[in-house]
């Protein structure tokens, strides 16, 4: 098992002051992935952005779990309008001048 | 430098309560907070405002001392001076239960600085900022000449040099990140990221539309009706192309893989579709007159 861009779950719990039950919640509703290597818990590097963000909207701004999903997941769609919205607006320059 | 209207900022009364004053910050806070206003300057810029509104007000001690001085903030060394041991008792029993809120704030107002101090009115800014370096964004003007091949070049970002690699296809608009370019993180926590918008400035004759391109082609009315082969720009040369006879105006033809380089897929290319405009000359000899009056009578549809 390739433990290279894994951070023991624990490990987070301590450097962010954070509950382990708060990423055992997020894991089952599908927002981070858990791994678990001989007992113990583990996140992937790759997920450290968005989990720093959880944290922080949920320490915060008192977001519970569900709410950080419908978050994530309106700007999820954000993120994709403002994609939309710039192919449209270069595509609008087909017809301009 | 400013004054600046704290009160204003978390838009409450001088005589708010702490409760009010907590209640304005959270509603405001969640309104402006960067992790729900990604890339938006204009709400970090006011989320850290009002961290630092709330940094004064929520303290009893900052509230006070804003409030005697307010405007008069500049003569409020004196006091600094007096008061200054019965703050550094304050600073550190005060926060429990009421961390400001994080984010990716960065540094505070000269006015602020100058009142309170460089660092934290009341020691701390929330828990996660102490980690990870604020992002920064910058925006990267170029030529669409500039995209059509991969290319490197050294951007200076907060006066660091950062060499770059730009891949053909880039579009207007779009925003890479680029990660660790950011700022450096706090109590050795990892750098932010660079998120970098390219602001791409088409003075060509092509007209982009993602990875195809599109433009006009003047045809004299002679080629458009016998049929011939023409010579046509493509975006990094030319081609032959071969006219059919009885062409229309307005009539497009694909170049199959003329088109601009597709993002990140090396050596895939989009289409270029060419229109043509044909052109009917505006002034003819006499000559030409009376050969077109001809040919108009041989016209029986």
């Amino acid at each position: 098992m390739n433990m290279e861009n894994l951070i023991l779950l624990k490990t987070v719990c301590t450097h962010y002051k954070v509950e382990l039950s708060f990423f055992t919640h997020l894991n089952e509703i599908g927002l981070i992935e858990i791994q678990i290597i001989e007992q113990s818990p583990y996140v992937r590097e790759d997920q450290m952005y968005d989990i720093e963000r959880m944290i922080r909207l949920h320490h915060e701004l008192d977001v519970n779990i569900e709410g950080i999903d419908v978050v994530f997941n309106l700007l999820e769609k954000i993120d994709d309008l403002k994609k939309d919205l710039i192919a449209t607006k270069n595509r609008l320059r087909l017809y301009e001048n | 430098m400013a004054f600046i209207d704290y009160y204003k900022i978390l838009e409450v009364d001088k005589k708010a309560t702490e409760a009010e004053i907590k209640k304005a910050y959270r509603k405001l806070a969640r309104k402006y907070h960067p992790d729900l206003n990604p890339n938006d300057k204009e709400a970090e810029r006011k989320f850290k405002e009002l961290n630092e509104a709330n940094e004064v007000l929520s303290n009893a001690e900052n509230r006070k001392k804003f409030d005697q001085h307010g405007e008069n903030w500049q003569h409020a060394e004196q006091y600094e001076k007096a008061s200054q041991q019965q703050q550094q008792y304050q600073r550190g029993s005060q926060r429990e239960g009421f961390e400001g809120f994080s984010g990716n704030t960065g540094d505070y107002s000269d006015f602020f600085e100058s009142m309170f101090g460089g660092g934290s009115a009341s020691g701390g800014r929330g828990r996660a900022s102490a980690f990870k370096g604020q992002d920064f964004n910058a925006e990267l003007h170029l030529d669409l000449n500039d995209v059509f091949t991969t290319h490197k070049r050294t951007l200076t970002i907060n006066g660091k040099n950062i060499r770059l690699t730009i891949p053909a296809g880039v579009e207007n608009g779009q925003i890479i990140k680029i990660s660790g370019q950011g700022a450096e993180g706090a109590n050795g926590g990892p750098k932010g990221d660079l998120y970098l918008t390219f602001n791409i400035e088409n003075h060509t004759n092509f007209k982009v539309d993602k990875n195809n391109l599109y433009s006009n082609v003047d045809l004299d009315v002679f080629t458009a009706i016998l049929g011939g082969e023409i010579t046509a720009n493509t975006f990094d040369g030319k081609v032959k192309l071969t006219v059919k006879p009885g062409t229309q105006n307005g009539t497009k033809v694909k170049l199959k893989g003329k088109g601009f380089p597709v993002y990140k897929k090396e050596g895939e290319f989009g289409d270029l579709y060419i229109s043509f405009q044909i052109l009917i000359p505006t002034e003819i000899t006499e000559k030409e007159k009376e050969l077109f009056t001809e040919l108009s009578k041989l016209r029986t549809i």
